[in-house]
Parts: structure tokens; C-alpha cells; sequence
């Protein structure tokens, strides 16, 4: 068999929103045979922080960060009408009376169909999170070379 | 449409009916039909795309009420 064809999507938000999209874009490729990796930075390492908590890092301002911007799948909140989490929880209701998977099955889900998920090292260094602080279906922590080197194999790049 | 094998994606939205179809297709034997039972209009865009890009065949679609069905045969590995 050829080649599998690339998909390398950059999650850079944070948001329930737009982590539905990469998820159903991702799990989609993987369905049609595609390789699939997404690569998490900045905002987006809040989809796969460990929904548990227990983040360990050391400085004062890092501690904070990780305390204000706790992460988890459960935790995201959508881009828009958030209204202090009523529009959220109206959102994820929708979701769940329409029988539509969770952010949480969808990162269970991709992660069967073999998509791969990364952890950009840089915002992990700043921001004080190490591999534990992620969940089990991250596969490794990698930097811009690591994508990059993804990206131009791909036949398409997405930026979310 | 005869088909050997159905698949019954009836309130669910996209992608969940291409999902489960890529999981079902890998129980028939190459040859044989798979019907896809749906009530997301999406699918009968989706499904030909599907098909393109995985390399099966594309054989129509049957609408009747709010129900679609699509039908897939499997080509060999």
C-alpha cells in the first residue's frame, strides 16, 4: 500500500469550540486513511492536561498560571457566550442530547484511530508543565522542527 | 439496494457515521456491500468523498422520508 497521505493540525486555542473542530477534522483524516498528528501549543496543552489536576511546577508565576488556567478537557469553555459557564454547560447539554461524543471520547477516540498527539516542548517550558502533567494519550512533547518537519510532508496543515 | 452487511448511524452527526463506517468496512470480504443507514444529510456528500479518498466504491444513494441510505462495496486491499 502507498504512503499514507499527512494531516499535522497545530491546536493553538484552548477553546471547547475549536477543539471540537480540530477533533472532528483529525478523527475524519484518520477515517479516511490519512496519518494524523496534532501538535498542542499555548492554549490548546489546556485540551490535554490531565482533567485530574496535579500539576507540579516550580516558580511563583507558574504555579499561579497553572492554578488560574487549570486545564482539562472538561474545563474548556466555548469562544463565545460563555455567559460564566451557563452557555457552556447549555453547549455541552446540546452535545450530550444529540448523542455527540465529548471532547474527552473524542481525544479517547482519536487516539484508537492512531492520531497522534504532541506537546510542544517551548510553551511547556514556559509555562513549568512536564510530561505528567498531560494525559496518557500524549505521545511525546516535540518543537517547531518536529512540526515542521510533518507540516511539509502533509498534504494539508491546519492551524486552529 | 441487496446489501451483506448494515450499519444503523440514525442520530448521529457528523463525523460519527464515517468514523463507524472505517471501523465496520474492516468485517466484510472484498466484493461484498455495506448499506450505511442515516439521518444526517451530510452523509450523502460525505460518504463519496470517503470512498474517493479510501480507495472503495461509491454505489448511491436511497432517500425515503428523513432516512438516507448510502451503499459501499468494498474493493480489495
Amino acid at each position: 500500500m502507498a504512503e499514507k497521505e499527512k494531516l499535522t493540525i497545530v491546536m493553538f486555542s484552548g477553546n471547547l469550540d475549536q477543539a471540537l473542530a480540530g477533533f472532528i477534522i483529525a478523527t475524519t483524516a484518520a477515517s479516511m486513511g490519512m496519518a494524523v498528528s496534532i501538535f498542542f501549543t499555548f492554549w490548546g496543552l489546556n485540551i490535554i492536561k490531565k482533567n485530574e489536576g496535579g500539576i507540579k511546577s516550580k516558580g511563583l508565576m507558574q504555579k499561579m498560571l497553572n492554578f488560574m488556567n487549570r486545564g482539562g478537557s472538561k474545563r474548556l469553555k466555548l469562544s463565545r457566550f460563555n455567559m460564566l459557564g451557563l452557555g457552556t454547560a447549555m453547549m455541552k447539554r446540546l452535545m450530550k442530547d444529540a448523542n455527540y461524543p465529548s471532547i474527552d471520547e473524542f481525544i479517547t477516540m482519536a487516539h484508537q484511530m492512531g492520531v497522534k498527539l504532541i506537546a510542544c516542548t517551548t510553551t511547556c517550558g514556559i509555562m513549568g508543565l512536564e510530561e505528567g502533567s498531560f494525559r496518557s494519550e500524549v505521545e511525546s512533547l516535540a518543537g517547531a522542527a518536529y512540526f515542521l518537519g510533518e507540516a511539509r510532508e502533509s498534504k494539508t496543515t491546519l492551524f486552529i | 439496494m441487496k446489501a451483506d452487511q448494515s450499519l444503523d448511524c440514525v442520530g448521529l452527526y457528523c463525523p460519527m457515521p464515517i468514523v463507524k463506517t472505517a471501523e465496520k468496512i474492516k468485517e466484510l470480504k472484498p466484493g461484498e456491500v455495506l448499506e450505511v443507514v442515516a439521518d444526517d444529510k451530510g452523509i450523502t456528500k460525505d460518504m463519496p468523498a470517503w470512498c474517493r479518498a479510501t480507495g472503495h466504491e461509491f454505489l448511491g444513494t436511497e432517500e425515503k422520508g428523513g432516512e438516507i441510505k448510502v451503499y459501499v462495496k468494498k474493493t480489495g486491499e
